[in-house]
């Protein structure tokens, strides 16, 4: 496995040290790996609202990656409601929504449970046995 | 702005021709320009500078042609070919003191910084260097004089991995100014595939592809299938297939949309994969 480990320290002016991690050999793409770390780093207050990202062309030379990978990571991260970009200023985390990190999470939880349902399928677990598990599950936690 | 415009460009050789050419290279990026040896890469390169007759079309380089009387915007460009010009026994330093003269834009600290940051010694003969070092030294003059466009053609071929990769790392400086554009050319497609915001694929003198570098990576793929299931494959998305004894081998565009709504396997297909795949086609 390679990865480019960048530190976004120096760009955010407080706080602390804050890593992203790209792996070349992941069978995920470049830029949903930065959407997603990037998305985490503002859901756990490490970024926080106002917070300025490094420039989309500093990132992709920090990562060794090409500008369109960061481009499009950014663009999604706009889209998604999670940073705001001004032409000539730059990018920057907005005022976190609730809802809209609710959602997101509630998409992750689903996408998750989906895989667990077809496994549960495809190998004869029944519904009830599988709503125990996650019951189990949950109460452990 | 546009870079690159290109619309047409032919060129007939006795047994080459380079045919109707054409592309437009945004700025700020970085485009690798693929092929096979022979595909009319270098040819494109010097149609488009100038350096050989085209017999039709029209070039545009960072909004000028290259024909007009006034020459002065041509320092904006800075070239590298894969064997560089310079007279056997000049030094670096030398160098220097010739291109001086010769660029108005000339930045004599920049030059400095670079063959030092490379390592290039400065008082060493041009023919006792070394081609990493010759090529590091070409590289030094071209960004030595405030260009905006850089065109390397083969440049990184021939050279080890460090160097290559200490490389890729300048092409990234170079274009954190949104105004700078980089068009490589090279038959190593992993150095490309790593940096290169589109690729420009050419075959026998014509384009096959011109297409996003990360649609490429996450959004084409080759789909293993039998004859049924290629034939219920949506046409529009194929773009090339090859038969052999145990079924299909099928070059798609929606990689994402068939695994999730078809059911398909479909493989990741690396640069030179689709080099491959796509010149065996043609032929």
């Amino acid at each position: 496995m390679i990865y480019t480990l960048y530190k976004i320290k120096n760009y955010i002016q407080r706080g602390d040290e804050v890593d992203i991690i790209i792996s070349n050999s992941s069978g995920k793409p470049i830029y949903e790996q930065i959407t997603g770390q990037m998305k985490n780093l503002i859901l756990n207050g490490t970024l926080r609202p106002g917070d300025a990202l490094p420039s989309m062309r500093l990132l992709a030379k920090e990562l060794r990656i090409s500008v369109i990978t960061t481009k499009r990571a950014y663009e999604d991260l706009e889209r998604d409601g999670f940073i705001t970009t001004v032409v000539g200023k730059g990018s920057f985390v907005r005022e976190a929504n609730v809802e809209l990190v609710r959602e997101e999470r509630l998409r992750l939880v689903e996408g998750h449970l989906q895989a667990a349902v077809e496994v549960a399928r495809q190998s004869g677990i029944e519904e009830r046995e599988l709503l125990d598990i996650v019951k189990l599950l949950y109460e452990e936690a | 702005m546009d870079a690159i415009k290109v619309r047409g460009l032919t060129k007939k050789y006795k047994s080459f021709t380079l045919d109707g050419v054409s592309f437009t290279i945004p700025s700020g990026t970085i485009v690798g320009f693929i092929g096979e040896n022979g595909a009319g890469k270098t040819t494109t390169i010097k149609a488009m500078l100038g350096l050989i007759q085209k017999d039709e079309g029209s070039v545009e380089l960072l909004g000028h042609c290259p024909e007009e009387a006034d020459g002065a915007w041509k320092e904006g460009i800075g070239v590298v070919f894969d064997e560089s010009y310079f007279p056997e026994n000049v030094t670096p330093r030398d160098v220097e003191k010739i291109l001086r003269r010769i660029y108005r834009s000339w930045d004599k600290e920049a030059y400095q910084k670079y063959l030092k940051r490379f390592a290039v010694p400065e008082g060493t003969r041009y023919k006792e260097l070394s081609r990493g070092m010759k090529m590091k030294l070409s590289l030094a003059v071209a960004l030595s004089h405030q260009a905006k466009l850089l065109i390397l053609d083969e440049a990184t071929s021939g050279l080890d991995p460090v160097v290559r990769s200490e490389l890729l790392d300048l092409f990234l400086e170079f274009i954190q100014d949104e105004e700078h554009t980089i068009f490589l050319s090279s038959h190593i497609t992993s150095d490309i595939e790593k940096v290169s915001d589109y690729i420009l694929l050419i075959h026998q003198g014509r384009v096959l592809l011109f297409e996003n570098k990360d649609v490429l990576i996450y959004q084409y793929g080759l789909v293993r299938c039998s004859k049924e299931q290629y034939e219920k494959l949506p046409p529009q998305h194929c773009r090339g297939h090859r038969e052999s004894v145990f079924g299909y081998e099928v070059l798609v565009d929606n990689r994402e949309a068939l695994e999730r709504d078809g059911g398909y396997v479909i493989d990741r297909i690396s640069l030179e994969e689709l080099l491959v795949f796509l010149v065996r086609e043609e032929e």
